[in-house]
């Protein structure tokens, strides 16, 4: 008996050593393939099935081979501002202006050719010009198909504190475009209408989610009827699961629930592949690079002449509020608003 | 292997111990192997605590109008409260449900012992995030089961947001970590202290109360801390339940790219942890007098008619910690496979994956060394600094720690910066805590006697160490390789930031398609991470289960024995 447990034992642990070891080994040879010697490194704030292949054809199309570093886009801009001078980041993408003109004002970007912003209408691209919008992101409504008509919604977002809305909308106070766009709130319509508004937005009873997708889940679902979200997360879901019964009804007529934010890019000043670089966002830029947004992840392309995504209206007629995206800036004025309002 | 040898050993020690006239020193080394040892130790914690000194600065960066502002805010001190009552309510959850497992599975006669033994370890396989994402998708308001349940008249089940259903997902999660370090206590108790109680006319509950509980106490408290701390840290499921504890917070505030505010808040977890790690130290100090090291083997308590009742209770408890999540991960699968997606490059995710965890396993198992053995021999003021300083990467959010090393790697090692060598280090400063644990214990049952006598016999440290110390703690060694193993597995922002560029794991992989909301795409990567990750834990109670109580041969048996007839001779 003493002598089977043991040899067991013995067995078991000797396996596991031989597997310890047995990593050790194999590993140095492995380790090799971490390289720095890729002619461009992407910062992307964007995820790999989103920009992924659009990048890959870059590769393809240029010759020029890119590292990709995924991340979420402001823990990759708190990563850009920590590594200082030293980041190895040339260029970085990411899904929000709020990102772009942070690490814009500490002066990390490098200029960008004229030529290149000048493709994209002023209202999608940085004013100092150290960054330029990619793709175009509306802030719309999805609602639940099965318990209610499009036409059934209000004519702007102020209206859903009405009581007949009660407990029926969800909303997602931690998200980044969420509060860009009650910073829009605070620009358009000023601070008190919109502490009034958030405050009656959570007296309602409206249900709080943690992001855009889980918003959407909910929608789908009936756990609510209506909430507040981007536009390009429903299209993917009804890939998957194609009668899901939700849809997206886009706001106008200068409603702050029209709001249209940016997905860009920036090229560090510390690059020492500005060329590469350039290169890069001009790929993006370029009626492959628009047309690849526009339909494989159903954003609004910004450079001038390219065609505008099946199924959703066209960024000219959406008529979204006029609001220079360099305002959006003061997102801790946001926070604290939501933190004094109890939303967040 | 040990059988001839261990006669002849055990008399030499009697030997020695006698002709040594002046007392035992617990640590038979020179004075400059024991200062190597510190200094390697301290080289470790200064490691450790590194996240910690970023995150002054960082704080300082602000100024004292962002620190006022934070401290100044009624909601600080909400969050704190509700951090604290989240730590303290999944501690109790979790010790209420892994201790009476560990005693129902190592004490009675419980149907599948052994199976059960292993089945209720697999929890600790899952990450958090997916543990909860699952819980909500399943018993969300609209949830799987209202679906189930809609015939029924059933239009929404009541909310399992915010405290309980965070609570419940991180209890069933780690509840592991109690059951564990309970099971192994329970094999190694000396039975006699129960049967003298017994036959001094204590009832069965009454040895339970005064007897068993209070020997139990150091290793509650181990598994509640390892429980605890994780509480503080996670991510993944008070932000999928939507509770608003400090990470949460803390996350937020990146989210908006205010970094001072963040680490003050960050701070403030580091002083809510330092409490909790504390309150375990009192307890364990407390307690030593308590703890025994049996040699006999233990009646097994026969359940009679809740033999099968019980067994289903445990089952029940793996259904909830495992089955359920794996269940609706499998339904994301088949949504997958109907969308027609794809499941290339699995390979490569598995070999990263075990590569970067193969290395951080390795590095943190032999820099946990000097710390377990300092802790373990010598408990001196440097000690009582040192083990406390080497959790704070354990209980700080994974954020806040790959941030400080972002931030020091990128300025003072860019040579190093995003190779596997800076994401090891962060693996250690994040798990130091798992692997010095284990092996403290292992050591502190290899009896001092033992290294005397080889010293004796003219070994120097280094040989003694080898041929003694590292052989008897091997048990130490392979549980902390195990859970370290498993929880660099699970781990994400760290690989995220540190990692190569372009180096994908099946942790990155599933994070990567969730936040693009492709869950069909993350069903594969998670099932194999949760199925990767659950050989270690399986490892883990196996190796306690084949390790015998019965016949004395198990390295702390042996040393412990002669431990006490060392004491006998003093």
């Amino acid at each position: 008996m003493r002598a089977r447990g043991a040899t067991r034992r013995t067995a078991i642990t000797g396996l596991t050593m031989r597997g310890l070891v047995g990593t050790l080994v194999l590993l140095p040879a492995v380790t090799a393939c971490g390289s720095d010697d890729a002619d461009l490194t992407v910062y992307s704030g964007r995820g790999e099935s989103l920009v992924g292949p659009i990048i890959e054809q870059f590769e393809e199309e240029s010759g020029l081979s890119v590292d990709v570093r995924y991340g979420n886009t402001a823990e990759m801009a708190a990563q850009i501002l920590d590594e200082g001078s030293n980041t190895p980041a040339d260029v970085f993408l990411a899904q929000d202006a709020g990102a772009l003109g942070e690490v814009s004002s500490t002066g990390a970007f490098a200029p960008l050719p004229a030529d290149l912003l000048d493709q994209v209408d002023p209202a999608y691209r940085s004013a100092d010009g150290d960054w330029v919008g990619l793709s175009g992101r509306s802030r719309v409504v999805v609602y639940n198909t099965d318990r209610l008509t499009e036409d059934e919604l209000p004519e702007t977002v102020a209206e859903f504190t009405d009581p007949g809305w009660e407990g029926r909308i969800g909303w997602a106070p931690s998200n980044a475009s969420f509060q860009a766009f009650v910073t829009a709130m605070r620009v358009l319509e000023g601070e008190d209408a919109t502490r009034a508004w958030l405050e009656a937005m959570r007296d309602n009873g409206t249900q709080v989610y943690e992001n855009n997708i889980a918003i959407v889940d909910a929608v789908a679902n009936g756990e609510v009827d209506a909430g507040l979200v981007n536009h390009y997360y429903l299209y993917p879901k009804l890939e998957e699961q194609p009668d899901l019964p939700a849809a997206n009804k886009f706001y106008g007529g200068g409603d702050v629930g029209a709001l249209v934010n940016v997905a860009g890019a920036g090229i560090l000043a510390e690059s020492d592949a500005t060329d590469a670089a350039t290169r890069f966002v001009e790929f993006l830029l370029s009626d492959t690079g628009q047309t690849y947004f526009a339909t494989e992840t159903s954003e609004f392309p910004l450079a001038d002449g390219v065609a505008q995504p099946e199924g959703m209206p066209e960024l000219a007629s959406l008529t979204p509020p006029s609001i220079d995206l360099a305002q959006l800036e003061d997102l801790s004025g946001t926070l604290d608003l939501l933190q004094e309002t109890g939303v967040l | 292997m040990y059988a001839p040898r261990r006669q002849s050993t055990r008399q030499t020690t009697r030997q020695t111990t006698r002709r040594l006239s002046r007392p035992l020193s617990r640590w038979p080394g020179r004075a400059p192997a024991r200062g190597l040892l510190t200094a390697a130790a301290v080289a470790v914690a200064a490691l450790a605590v590194l996240p910690a000194v970023y995150l002054v600065i960082r704080a300082a960066e602000g100024g004292q109008a962002t620190a006022w502002d934070v401290l100044g805010h009624a909601r600080t001190y909400e969050v704190l409260l509700n951090t604290a009552g989240l730590t303290a309510a999944v501690t109790v959850g979790a010790i209420a449900v892994g201790a009476p497992l560990a005693w129902l599975t190592v004490r009675t006669d419980v149907p599948a012992r052994g199976l059960l033994t292993v089945l209720l370890a697999l929890p600790l396989a899952l990450p958090s995030y997916v543990a909860a994402y699952a819980y909500v998708s399943l018993l969300g308001p609209r949830g799987l089961v209202q679906g189930w349940l809609e015939p029924l008249g059933v239009d929404r089940l009541p909310s399992i947001y915010g405290f309980w259903g965070a609570w419940a997902v991180l209890t069933v999660i780690s509840y592991p970590y109690v059951f564990l370090t309970v099971r192994a206590a329970l094999r190694r108790m000396d039975p006699s202290a129960e049967e003298a109680s017994r036959t001094l006319g204590q009832s069965a509950a009454g040895t339970f109360r005064r007897v068993l509980v209070p020997a139990l106490r150091p290793a509650l408290a181990a598994g509640g801390l390892l429980v605890a701390l994780y509480t503080l840290s996670d991510f993944g499921a008070v932000s999928m339940l939507r509770f608003d504890a400090f990470t949460r917070v803390i996350y937020v505030r990146y989210g908006l790219i205010d970094r001072s505010a963040a680490a003050v808040l960050a701070l403030l977890l580091v002083v809510l942890a330092v409490a909790v790690l504390i309150a375990e130290m009192r307890t364990r100090r407390a307690a030593a007098a308590h703890t025994h090291a049996g040699a006999r083997y233990v009646r097994t308590v026969p359940l009679g008619r809740w033999r099968w009742p019980a067994c289903a209770g445990a089952v029940a408890v793996f259904v909830l910690g495992a089955v359920l999540p794996v269940a609706v991960m499998v339904l994301w699968l088949v949504r997958g496979i109907r969308a027609g997606y794809a499941f290339g490059g699995l390979g490569e995710l598995v070999l990263n994956s075990m590569q970067a965890a193969g290395w951080g396993t390795a590095v943190a198992v032999v820099a946990a060394w000097p710390v377990a053995i300092l802790t373990a021999r010598h408990t001196t003021a440097l000690t009582r600094v040192l083990e406390p300083a080497t959790w704070i990467g354990y209980a700080l959010p994974g954020v806040v720690v790959a941030l400080g090393l972002v931030s020091f790697g990128a300025r003072h090692a860019p040579a190093l910066y995003q190779t596997m060598a800076t994401l090891v280090v962060a693996y250690v400063v994040m798990f130091l805590p798992l692997a010095v644990g284990p092996i403290a214990t292992s050591v502190r049952q290899v009896n001092p006697a033992w290294e005397h006598a080889s010293r004796t016999l003219g070994h120097g440290p280094r040989e003694t160490f080898r041929r003694v110390v590292l052989p008897l703690s091997r048990p130490g060694v392979t549980t902390a390789a195990a859970l370290v193993f498993l929880t660099v597995m699970k781990e994400l922002p760290a690989t995220l930031m540190l990692a190569p560029t372009g180096f994908s794991t099946l942790a990155t992989q599933v994070w990567s398609a969730t936040t693009d909301n492709f869950y069909g795409r993350a069903a594969a990567p998670a099932l194999t991470l949760v199925l990767l990750a659950s050989l270690p834990a399986a490892a883990l109670a196996l190796r306690d289960e084949i390790r015998p109580g019965r016949s004395g041969t198990a390295a702390g048996d042996r040393a412990t024995g002669l431990r006490r007839s060392v004491r006998g001779t003093r």
